[in-house]
């Protein structure tokens, strides 16, 4: 078991390593200086913005050669230190993500458990039951394929606009600021709503076909057959094939786990929604390099701690994985 | 057993995760009540990150303004200088500038603001590198006598101090002075101390609230107090959603383009702009072609009349725009410099649509379509394919150069409109790559010198660090010297400035370096439905800029707030 994990960890290390190489890489392929567009913005006197373009991009550390660059990047990195942000210079890129996380979470982990849960439950269910399957199903399919953000969109305009029943815009009334009370708590669950919809909706429906699919499976496999000939009750059946069929779900769910900081880019965009993918759009639009390494370092570690988290989960729960690590025949 | 035990773990981990969410996001904080709160928006595009009145850029919305002051305030619909924080100020010498302070001035934490606060404002821009950190090249020394700051210069370049009388805000020394020039140029100056309107109250990350400064010095020395208790400033997310909060009533000011405005207008959602008709908005800017004179053809005066002579402006006014904007003269000076255009010049070199002088122009230099694809070859027969750029997404510009596109090529130029991001659109000017450019960089001021010293700007090297103007890299050092000596002709020698401006209009309208196109407006909707009295044209009216971007609260937009009255 040592050895298992111990390769394990050296695969992800060096994955780790690559992927944030590659991230610091990535922002700096793009067209344009950054530091240009801060002092475009600025509105400067030329005579003095020679002075204030030297003293940012000495501020940036852009005043060294790239490899200089890359190294001083993963020592800040080992010393917790993410950057300034650009766009919104001069607050440190880790307090602008940490700002943005609990409305990720807020939104995203509600969203995935519940459709995890209600979708494998729902698909179990519909799993060869004649009516369900032609008639709720389709309609699994139906949501499942259809883009988070259009779907967000056409939730946006019917409540919204149309009925006028929910907020579409931000986390809370802008009217308000974020304080311990009920009309607070209102008003962000309020806002909440319709980017979690949106986003359980289509969940729902992906988890729910899964699951069926995996069912009809199990249920056609041999122990199956052989239970139903010993004459055992449909239920007991059943049990036996959801409890096989939910191992690669558990798979799915840790990887959506992983992506949780940044899981909702397009419907934070359409939702005005304060969270990580709201501002990985905005890095990217203001050639924020410290910022989008910033957002894809929590996804990058978010998603190897998901992929960990699964190979413990599975030596835990599925008895075969465990055997053939020990060695068992 | 498995799933059951799972159920109940799902459950309190929902639980606590939603709990926690909730408490993280949960700080002190309220609501605000809407007959006393202005809700503004127009100038925050993304959230609230510094209150530092030095960092020109992004500083919250009313840093400088509501919350840090200037010496002046300037007037640009009158071109008047109006004392602020100073009592008053005066020449005593060529090269001595003198102020006499307001005296009972305060910090808004209550110690006095003298003209010691001044003297080490100023003195700042020397060791941290500032926005006016380049007066020191012409500023001998500032030292205070009493209630008075003298300014004694080496040179004295007056139009630009002028613009420093209004623009530099005065910080508290007693705060500010164990700072390291790093953080005073850079730091994000948290819960800012000033001595103006408003006090800092909170922010979040959908905007910044002031709260208004019941101990300003204005409400004795000037009888003036603001009218919104809280200034609620809203980030931008996007134009839709802006119009959507201006027709409903709960953003009372917005300062983004909203196109279809003049519609609205009569629409009764109660909106007013400061003109009841066209062009509705003040103008904040002209917007210009940048023509690129290192490129071929375009270093050709002849091909760069043309190319004139086929822009239908009026038509981008009226199609475009819908009668918001304005078409620019052809100096590009703003209607408030109007004295300074010499209509003589403009009338004798003064070009205007007229694609059939621009095919004479074409035909005269030599430019033949030799190949028939319906475009016009050089005079060497090398094919000529040009493009026009504008930041993706300035949705205005992007269907303007549609126009001017279209224009060319009636007349025979292959023009073909792109739209680079905003920085590949910068990056292009900087360096010197593009063909065409629309750019409206050059924005109001007190002085035509600031816009002539764009169009003009001599240190063609420097570009791509200073961003000074001049993308098209026109060289002609008879125009430098001319805006340079504007800049050194007393503010109250009108006849002196008339007469530079005039030879640089010449100049300008000979060579062609930029084709001025037409006034950017200062975008301002408001709506009536919770407060009246907005700056308006009519007589009788508050002649103010209704305006919240940075730069425009000591441009009389601060006495908007002062006349302002609640609606009920």
């Amino acid at each position: 078991m040592k050895r298992y994990f111990s390769r394990k960890l050296a695969i992800y290390l060096v994955t780790f390593f690559l992927a944030v190489t590659v991230d610091w890489l990535i922002p700096r392929f793009m067209p344009g200086n950054p530091v240009q567009g801060i002092i475009a913005r600025a509105g400067l006197k030329a005579e003095s913005a020679k002075l204030i373009y030297s003293q940012y991009m000495r501020a940036f550390g852009f005043d060294v050669p790239l490899w200089k660059q890359y190294i001083n990047f993963w020592s800040a990195l080992f010393h917790g230190d993410f950057g300034t942000s650009l766009w919104l210079f001069p607050q440190p890129v880790l307090k602008i993500i940490l700002r943005a996380v609990p409305y990720d979470i807020f939104l995203l982990l509600p969203a995935i458990l519940l459709s995890w849960f209600a979708g494998n439950k729902f698909g179990a269910f519909a799993a060869r039951s004649k009516r369900l399957d032609n008639t709720i199903l389709p309609l699994g399919y139906i949501l499942t394929a259809m883009p988070y953000m259009w779907l967000g969109i056409l939730l946006a305009w019917a409540f919204g606009i149309v009925f006028r029943i929910f907020p579409f815009s931000g986390a809370y009334s802008y009217s308000l600021m974020p304080h311990l009370s009920w009309a607070f708590i209102l008003s962000l669950l309020k806002h909440w709503f319709l980017p979690f919809a949106s986003l359980f909706m289509v969940m729902f429906g992906g988890w729910a076909i899964g699951m069926r699919n995996m069912i009809i499976y199990e249920l056609e496999s041999d122990y199956a057959h052989y239970l139903e000939a010993l004459g055992a009750p449909r239920r007991l059946i059943r049990r036996y094939a959801f409890r096989n069929a939910i191992l690669p779900q558990i798979t799915g769910l840790a990887l959506q786990l992983g992506v949780i900081v940044a899981g909702a880019l397009v419907t934070e965009i359409v939702f005005a929604y304060p969270g990580v993918g709201y501002l990985i759009l905005q890095a990217i639009q203001n050639h924020d390099f410290f910022l989008l390494q910033g957002c894809f370092l929590f996804i990058i570690i978010g998603v190897l701690i998901a992929n960990f988290a699964i190979d413990v989960v599975y030596v835990l729960v599925d008895p075969r994985t465990r055997a053939g690590m020990e060695g068992r025949q | 057993m498995w799933r059951s035990k799972s159920k109940v773990a799902i459950c309190i981990l929902l639980a606590t995760l939603v709990v926690s969410g909730l408490a993280a996001v949960l700080v002190q904080g309220q609501s605000f009540e809407r007959s006393e709160t202005l809700y503004t928006g127009g100038k925050q595009w993304g959230p609230v990150s510094n209150w530092n009145p030095l960092m020109t850029g992004n500083y919250a919305t009313g840093t400088l303004g509501l919350c840090y002051e200037t010496l002046f305030l300037y007037d640009p619909l009158t071109d008047e200088f109006m004392p602020w924080l100073a009592e008053s100020g005066k020449w005593v010498s060529s090269t001595q500038y003198e102020i006499k302070m307001r005296p009972g001035l305060t910090w808004s934490d209550g110690e006095a603001l003298t003209a010691a606060d001044v003297v080490f404002t100023f003195t700042l821009g020397k060791t941290a590198a500032l926005n006016f950190s380049s007066l020191w090249d012409w500023l001998d020394s500032v030292t205070q006598v009493g209630d008075y700051v003298d300014f004694v210069f080496k040179e004295p370049l007056y139009q630009e101090w002028a613009n420093y009388l209004y623009t530099v805000p005065i910080l508290p020394e007693h705060i500010w002075a164990s700072r390291t020039p790093i953080e005073v140029a850079t730091g994000a100056n948290d819960k800012p101390i000033g001595s103006g309107a408003y006090l800092y109250y909170g922010y979040d990350q959908t905007k910044m609230v002031w709260v208004r400064n019941d101990n300003w010095w204005a409400i004795k020395a000037l009888g003036y107090s603001v009218a919104p208790k809280y200034i609620v400033d809203l980030v931008n997310t996007s134009n839709e959603n802006s119009l959507g909060l201006v027709l409903q009533g709960s953003e009372d000011l917005n300062n983004n383009y909203l196109p279809g405005i003049s519609n609205l207008i009569q629409g009764g959602y109660g909106l007013v702009t400061y003109y009841p008709g066209p062009p509705y908005h003040l103008p904040a800017n002209t917007a210009w072609l940048d023509i690129n004179l290192q490129k071929k053809p375009l270093d050709d005066l002849a091909f760069r009349k043309a190319l004139a002579c086929a822009i239908d402006v009026n038509d981008i006014v009226t199609r475009d725009y819908g009668n918001m904007v304005e078409a620019a003269n052809a100096t590009g000076l703003l209607p408030v410099w109007d004295k300074y255009v010499d209509q003589a010049v403009v009338d004798k070199l003064g070009l205007s649509y007229n694609p059939e002088q621009a095919k004479k122009f074409l035909a005269d230099a030599g430019y033949k379509d030799t190949n028939g694809d319906g475009f016009v070859e050089a005079p060497d027969g090398a094919k000529i394919a040009l493009k026009i750029i504008v930041p993706n997404g300035w949705s205005d510009w992007m269907a303007a150069i549609q126009i001017i596109s279209n224009g060319a090529q009636a007349v025979g130029i292959d023009l073909e409109p792109s739209y680079p991001d905003f920085n590949g659109y910068l990056d292009a000017r900087l360096n010197g790559t593009f063909d065409l450019a629309i750019d409206n960089q050059s924005q109001i001021s007190n002085s035509p010198w600031s816009y002539y010293h764009f169009v003009f700007y001599d240190k063609l090297a420097d570009i791509p660090s200073t961003q000074g103007g001049n993308y098209g890299r026109y060289n002609n050092q008879q125009a430098f010297d001319l805006v340079t000596q504007l800049d050194k002709v007393p503010v109250d020698d009108l006849a002196g400035m008339k007469a530079i401006c005039s030879k640089l209009q010449t100049i300008q309208l000979t060579d062609l370096p930029i084709i001025p196109l037409w006034y950017n407006g200062a975008w301002a909707q408001m709506s009536s439905r919770y407060w009246t009295n907005w700056p308006s044209s009519a007589e009788g009216g508050d002649h103010y800029f209704p305006v919240t971007w940075n730069g425009y609260w000591n441009m009389t937009s601060i006495l908007m707030l002062v006349n302002l009255e609640p609606a009920q």
